[in-house]
């Protein structure tokens, strides 16, 4: 699954449509602490977390996920909204829990 | 030792919507010099977990990262408050962020164990109301 198949799947809002929406999706990643995140992190993954923050995009440049979803109705702040803008990256989000959203991602994957 | 590159960043004080651009910008860095992917790896989570705890425990500072044949070598130097036991601060899971930076997914505790594991060598030189310098090496 791409990035676009999941942004098109409805499954989701989408908060953000990014660049390079034609990257694979090849896993699901669950985290909100982002030490952990940044060493467990995994690349290409869909990361479903809790935290719409900047840092939550820093975390996931550095490990090179490829997309973020936030759960449980969070959401996204201006500041990381900006950042998303600027640097292209696709976030949506869902009232679900974190183990629901990520389990309808790995179904598809 | 042959040429080595030498980048150096300044971390701004309590500047979150900045935290992270050092990694990004020493990640991009060794990129475009044809590193290994693993190296790259362990040298942004390094930087990163330096970088933020300059933000959110001292009040920023600069990193000066050097690449040569043999090893890159980081540089975190900060003016912030020491860090009063540093052996306890490298046990996983301490922690003494505030509630305020937890908020943000800050302060599980991992920075520093994140940045032992990482790196081939990890020293902390540091002092009350002095600051302190954490240095960290990767073999190449
Ligand atoms: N540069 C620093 N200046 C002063 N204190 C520091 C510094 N770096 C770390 N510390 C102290 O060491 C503790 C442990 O740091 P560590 O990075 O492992 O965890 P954390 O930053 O609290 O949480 P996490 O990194 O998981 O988000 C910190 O809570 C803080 O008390
Ligand atoms: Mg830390």
């Amino acid at each position: 699954m791409t990035v676009q198949d999941l942004i098109d799947s409805g499954l989701f809002e989408v908060v953000h449509q990014g660049e390079e929406t034609d990257r694979r999706i090849l896993d699901v990643f669950c985290c909100d602490l982002l030490s952990i995140a940044m060493s467990r992190g995994i690349e290409d993954a869909a990361w479903v977390t809790v935290m719409g923050n900047i840092n939550t995009l820093a975390v996931m440049t550095l490990t090179d996920m490829a997309c973020i979803v936030l759960a449980e109705g969070s959401r996204m702040d201006e500041a990381g909204m900006l950042k998303a803008h600027e640097e292209g990256f696709t976030i949506l989000r869902t009232e679900e829990p974190v183990f629901e959203a990520a389990l309808k991602i790995h179904d598809r994957l | 030792m042959s040429d080595s590159l030498e980048l150096k960043y300044t971390v701004d004080p309590n500047d979150f919507t900045r935290a992270g651009e050092a990694s990004k910008r020493v990640k991009k860095t060794l990129k475009t010099m044809g590193m290994p992917p693993e190296i790259i790896r362990r040298v942004s989570i390094a930087i990163y977990e330096g970088e933020i705890n300059m933000v959110i425990h001292a009040n920023g500072g600069e990193i000066t990262v050097t690449v040569s044949d043999e090893d890159i070598l980081m540089v975190l130097a900060d003016q912030g408050p020491g860090i009063p036991d540093v052996e306890k601060a490298m046990q996983a899971g301490y922690s003494t962020a505030a509630e305020s930076v937890r908020n943000l997914g800050f302060g599980a505790g991992m920075g520093l164990p994140n940045m032992k594991k990482y790196t081939d060598e990890l020293s902390i030189e540091t002092e009350k109301d002095v600051g302190t310098t954490v240095t960290m090496r990767v073999m190449l």
